[in-house]
């Protein structure tokens, strides 16, 4: 964790503990998590027993196994977990459906500098992110599992080394053994977007691609590739143990199961937290044993997320539906408090900035778009701008939306106009008369003052 | 069966031909590089926006013609 650690030190995960359970069905991919290291494959064969599978490795037994492993994952209702939400068996079936020999990727390159629970599961559980992608190479046919992490995640790094080294040549126990390889990608932001890491694995930078092709028809190395966020595997791995009903007994119709989110900011114990899709954002901070401050707002969903104000907290419920009216989803599972002292509008302002650095600077408008906002909002915090500096705020925003390769400028308007509708009053205020008092405070917001380490800076230099 | 125009964000470097050529459809934003209306073309603008895709010194703006009515496969016509 070489540059991040100072700013990364508030959020660690404190040393998971079991939640005191509103659902007695509670924890399950955390279930049995140990204090400090990983656990081993012992430890985690006699907590979860083998994946059953097909291990005659008869041809047809092998299509039939496959073809059921995707219906019970499209029966459990899976949506991914790396921010989209998309239904996870609606992609195997396309990779599946495709020509070609077909590669899975699982994905831990976390690059939201507030989540945390991708590398906490590489590093703790490296055996059920495994599991996982092994079965869903099953499901899809592929010969090939390759474990991304993020480089600058050291523990979670050799953590997955180590076991995939323990799982040896008997990985999963069937004939139809993939072969399981680790790369470490840059820790950049839109490193870990799909296109990105398919580029990044093929030797070139790790930066996003035009589409189409879209990975699951032509991915790495031409060959279909199936990319799934390591918690998401996770549950695929216990999935294919206990069932899709089982799966379904937790969460909500549209959001069935349990998901892992990344909570920090004014809490007692902040870290990574597993809960029901539907419970209450209360009971999660009861869970790390409450606030430590007052709270003037909630982040959900990462640095591409939207804010919720703190006088709207009391009844959120941490569902699709109930955010939907918010403008907010949970995403990767981020849940960031910011305190009552903490300025929201000097907060935006250096987020602003630094997802404008977090650009691939491939497509104008994402460039432009975001150094704009950047100094706009920079500019309101100050008290310099010109007037209307809010309307040119909003102007930018809709000029730079959906006009990227990827989604990362999206998701940036997304968290500046969110910021806008929940703080209106105090960014009007230091429009007209400047810093306030929590504009000098420190930094609340996690920002990573991660260098780019030379391999990625070289990649990330500009095209022209 | 209908076309649209399209461009590839990573290859348009801001030159501008296209919303020379094409102006019923492609006017451009306060950096230069142009905002498209991506609804179908008009029968008598296809040929117009083939010739804007030509022009464009990187190949960035796309003519692409839809298969299905649903949006299935694209295939993408350049220049």
């Amino acid at each position: 964790m070489s540059g991040s650690q100072t700013a990364m030190t508030e959020v660690r995960p404190s040393p998971p503990q079991p939640q005191e359970p509103a659902v007695p069905a509670l924890p399950r991919l955390l279930a049995g998590i140990p204090p400090h290291g990983a656990m081993s494959l012992d430890e985690h064969l006699a907590l979860h027993g083998a994946v059953p599978g097909a291990r005659a490795g008869r041809r047809r037994q092998t299509r039939e196994h496959a073809a059921m492993l995707i219906d019970e994952i499209e029966r459990s209702g899976l949506l991914g977990r790396g921010g989209a939400s998309f239904p996870t068996a609606t992609k195997m079936r396309a990779v599946a459906g495709a020509r070609g020999r077909a590669i899975v990727i699982a994905n831990g390159a976390e690059g939201e500098p507030a989540s945390l629970k991708d590398r906490t599961l590489l590093e703790t559980l490296p055996h059920l992110v495994l599991d996982g992608g092994i079965v869903a190479a099953e499901a899809v046919g592929a010969d090939e599992l390759i474990v991304c992490a993020c480089e600058s995640a050291g523990a979670s790094v050799e953590s997955m080394e180590r076991a995939i080294a323990e799982r040896g040549r008997g990985i999963a126990g069937s004939e139809h053994t993939p072969n399981v390889h680790l790369r470490t990608v840059p820790s950049h932001y839109v490193a870990g977007q799909e296109s990105a890491l398919v580029n990044y694995l093929g030797g070139g930078p790790a930066k996003p691609t035009f589409t189409p092709p879209m990975p699951f028809e032509q991915g790495l190395r031409r060959r279909p590739t199936l990319i799934n966020n390591v918690e998401t595997l996770a549950h695929i791995a216990l999935i294919a143990r206990h069932g899709a009903s089982w799966f379904r007994q937790l969460g909500t119709a549209t959001q069935p199961g349990s998901t892992l989110v990344t909570l920090s900011g004014p809490v007692a114990h902040p870290g990574v937290y597993e809960i029901e899709h539907g419970a209450s954002l209360s009971s999660l901070i009861e869970a790390s044993g409450g606030t430590t401050a007052r709270v003037r707002g909630v982040l959900l969903g990462g640095y591409a997320g939207a804010w919720v104000g703190g006088e709207r907290l009391h009844g959120v419920a941490l569902s699709k539906e109930h955010l939907a009216p918010h403008g907010a989803t949970l995403g990767a599972g981020v849940v960031l408090l910011l305190s009552e002292q903490a300025c929201p509008v000097a907060e935006t302002a250096r987020v602003a900035r630094w997802m404008a650095g977090q650009s691939a600077r491939q497509c104008g408008p994402c460039i432009h778009g975001l150094d704009s906002l950047a100094d706009t909002i920079e500019e309101i915090a100050a008290g310099t701008a010109q007037p209307k500096a809010v309307q040119r705020v909003e102007r930018l925003a809709s000029l730079t939306a959906r006009r990227g390769a990827c989604a990362h400028p999206d998701g940036a308007v997304n968290l500046i106009l969110s910021a806008l509708e929940a703080f209106e009053g105090e960014f009007a205020d230091h429009a007209r008369h400047g810093p306030c008092d929590g504009c000098t405070r420190p930094p609340e917001l996690p920002l990573p003052a991660r260098p780019l380490s030379e391999e990625s800076a070289r990649k990330a230099a500009p095209r022209r | 069966m209908s076309h649209r125009v399209r461009v590839n964000p990573i290859t348009c470097e801001a030159h501008g031909m296209c919303a020379e050529l094409l102006p019923e459809r492609i006017t451009l934003d306060e950096w230069g590089y142009p905002l498209l209306d991506e609804t179908p073309l008009h029968d008598s603008q296809v040929e117009h926006a083939i010739r804007a895709a030509r022009a464009c010194p990187t190949f960035a703006l796309l003519v692409q013609r839809d298969r299905s009515a649903r949006g299935g496969r694209v295939r993408a016509r350049q220049g």
